[in-house]
């Protein structure tokens, strides 16, 4: 035969050794990355141009002599640099994102498409309107389908995420308050204590003060206590529908109504809008603005993964005092109403609120945002409301054999627990969450909403199969059974396996590091 | 010289025609760590239930309100400085306000040291 002398055993052989620090401080694929400008020096680069030749100086002897001193890096090092920090983000392209109100929704691969055809991916806002008549016209379609989804007369597309969406339609009040020579009288903003700290903000932000309103045992706004605090000074309130405990505001007519009666507006947080898209209109529940969360609802990339976009929904009350631009169809064609006056002119002499933004709103996620829901269509949208309820209540039901939900029955989008089940272990939520890093999730939303004690707010969206909710599910059921069997240390040690162990949140909120110094320096 | 509580966890205690304010242990440990606390300015008058100081843990923000009305004539910059102060002697050197009260009969709605440790029970 002819022998091969190659062969060895493929086994490890030897003791298992670990936490064995290497040269690098690298773990395998785990890179220690650097800063790009810790990385790069100013003798490198990745590009070659040529040295400019001919033309005298124009700055009258002020022109730099010397290098500008910015460090450089080859191109396959600017490559890897990018690459490995990607790597480093957790994505819903890796793995289920139960982080609750975020909706973390799988954002489709057709939308990106889209989104890079060269006709809408290299368009400059300042093109001529004559050229970008396709443009023009999605973003006019897209309000058409807004208006439809919501019931809603009018949409300002301009907002650039739900904050300032909330902005916009808070704004709109603030105008129709003054338009009615009510805006000195009118100053107090009603919003329960379970809202999204940006409505508050929001609120005093346009000059209003704000109170909360009280919350029911079932977690839902106490109409009797919304009732007595509504006065001739009320501007509006700002309520979340489904609210951030996960629960459809059933009254939510009432509440229009009285405090429409009270001579105040209806801001409608619609963050949560994905949960009830195609189900129910918000203007037939009597709501004059709301913010909806392309993002979100429609599927285009956020947190780390892209900008937000908020167009805000009006009702004909608010409506006249839109933000300029927006797009008009006349004639067959598309152009922007870009002035107030020219906005005075076409709603018969009210005043536009002005502009929000340099111009047209975030036109990448508008045409994600169209793409979701053309492929969708109305039943599509409709099914992937029903389907993210059905998701949530499925975790709901399947957690709470060991977890202890928040609320009684049933939930819309997200379930919603508090620690109670912790109590006596020695494990707080915080814990929880970081022991779920460990088993490859991104913890859910915790201590959100305030009202609720450890919250933990979990989000499934429609994306998960019921394979991946019944892995979410049982890697959840065995936490908290092992914290009630008094396995407190590796709670405590969480996340044990990621690239880095529990961060001191406290001491950098005390000591917050916000200027990087070389390391001889930062060690003084 | 005795305690007395808020609702809401601010204490007062009369010290010299003054009354020292500040918040009660529980409500610091339920806060968390604190790490920033925002204290207002000496003169200012302020009506009880007003919004008084801000309280940031690394959970939330947290309004203190005026246990009693009055004219703000000290504060301690000392937790402005040090916030973690607040989290190790909530009760007694991490006071926020000094308050010379318009009406120190306020005080007699306010709860007694059991009767706050009852409430918290309760809570």
């Amino acid at each position: 035969m002819s022998m091969n002398t190659q062969g060895r055993p493929t086994r490890a052989d030897g003791a298992a050794l670990s936490d064995t620090p290497t040269f690098t401080g690298n773990k395998a694929l785990q890179i220690e990355e650097a800063l790009s400008f810790e990385i790069g020096d100013v003798a490198r680069t990745g590009v070659d141009l040529a040295e400019p030749t001919g033309g005298a100086h124009r700055l009258g002897g002020l022109h730099r002599d010397s290098d500008i001193g910015l460090p450089g890096l080859t191109e396959p090092e600017t490559m890897r640099h990018f690459v490995r920090l990607s790597q480093k983000n957790f994505a819903i392209d890796m793995g289920p994102f139960p982080l609750g109100s975020c909706t973390m929704k799988h954002n489709p691969r057709l939308n990106e498409k889209v989104a890079r055809l060269p006709g809408f991916g290299d368009l400059h806002p300042l093109a001529p309107q004559s050229a970008v008549q396709g443009a023009l016209e999605l973003i006019d379609r897209l309000a058409f389908w807004l208006k439809e989804l919501t019931g809603m007369p009018a949409v300002a597309m301009s907002p650039k995420a739900g904050a300032h969406g909330e902005l916009c339609g808070m704004m709109a009040i603030k105008s129709a308050l003054d338009a009615r020579g009510e805006g000195s009288k009118r100053t107090r903003v009603l919003a329960p204590e379970s809202a999204h700290g940006t409505n508050p903000a929001t609120a005093v932000q346009c000059g209003f003060t704000v109170e909360p309103i009280p919350a029911d045992s079932t977690g839902r706004v106490d109409l009797g206590a919304l009732k007595e605090k509504l006065s001739d000074d009320i501007a509006g309130i700002m309520v979340t529908n489904p609210n951030t405990c996960g629960l459809f505001e059933r009254d939510i007519r009432a509440i229009a109504d009285a405090v429409h009666e009270a001579g105040g507006y209806f801001y409608c947080d619609g963050a949560n809008f994905n949960a009830i898209a195609g189900k129910v209109r918000p203007g037939d529940l009597g709501i004059d603005a709301m913010h909806i969360n392309l993002h979100k609802t429609f599927s285009t990339p956020h947190g780390g993964g892209g900008p937000g976009s908020g167009p805000t929904v009006l009702s004909d009350a608010l409506a006249p005092f839109a933000p300029v631009p927006y797009v008009v169809h006349e004639n067959g064609v598309f152009h922007l109403v870009e002035t107030r006056r020219a906005a005075k002119a076409e709603t018969s002499g009210a005043d536009s609120m002005g502009r929000l933004t340099a111009f047209h709103g975030q036109m990448g996620m508008f045409v994600r945002a169209l793409a979701y829901m053309m492929s969708h269509g109305v039943d599509g949208v409709r099914q992937a409301a029903e389907d993210a309820v059905l998701n949530a209540n499925y975790v709901l039901a399947r957690l709470k054999t060991e977890m202890t939900p928040a609320f009684d029955g049933f939930c819309m989008h997200e379930a919603l627990f508090d620690d109670r089940f912790l109590e006596g272990t020695g494990v707080e939520t915080i814990d929880f969450a970081k022991a779920m890093i460990d088993e490859g999730y991104h913890p859910m939303t915790m201590y959100f909403p305030l009202v609720v004690h450890g919250a933990m707010l979990i989000e499934p969206t429609e994306s998960e199969s019921k394979r991946e909710l019944d892995l979410f599910c049982n890697a959840l059921l065995s936490l908290a059974k092992r914290a009630k069997a008094g396995e407190v240390e590796p709670f405590k040690a969480a996340p044990i396996y990621a690239p880095r162990r529990r961060l001191d949140e406290t001491a950098a909120a005390r000591n917050p590091v916000l200027k990087w110094r070389p390391e001889a320096q930062a060690a003084e | 010289m005795s305690v007395k509580y808020t609702k809401d966890h601010e204490w007062a205690r009369e010290d010299g025609g003054v009354y020292v304010v500040g918040i009660s242990a529980h409500a610091a440990e339920q806060l968390g760590d604190v790490v920033f606390v925002e204290l207002p300015e000496v003169g200012k008058t302020l009506s009880k239930g007003d919004d008084m100081a801000v309280v940031e843990s690394v959970k939330a923000a947290s309004d203190v309100y005026a246990p009693i009305s009055g004219e703000i004539v000290a504060v301690n910059q000392a937790i402005a400085d040090e916030p973690a102060k607040v989290n190790e002697d909530a009760a007694g050197a991490a006071w926020f306000v000094k308050i010379k009260p318009s009406d120190a009969g306020e005080l007699d709605a306010l709860m007694d040291e059991a009767a706050y440790n009852e409430f918290v029970e309760n809570e």
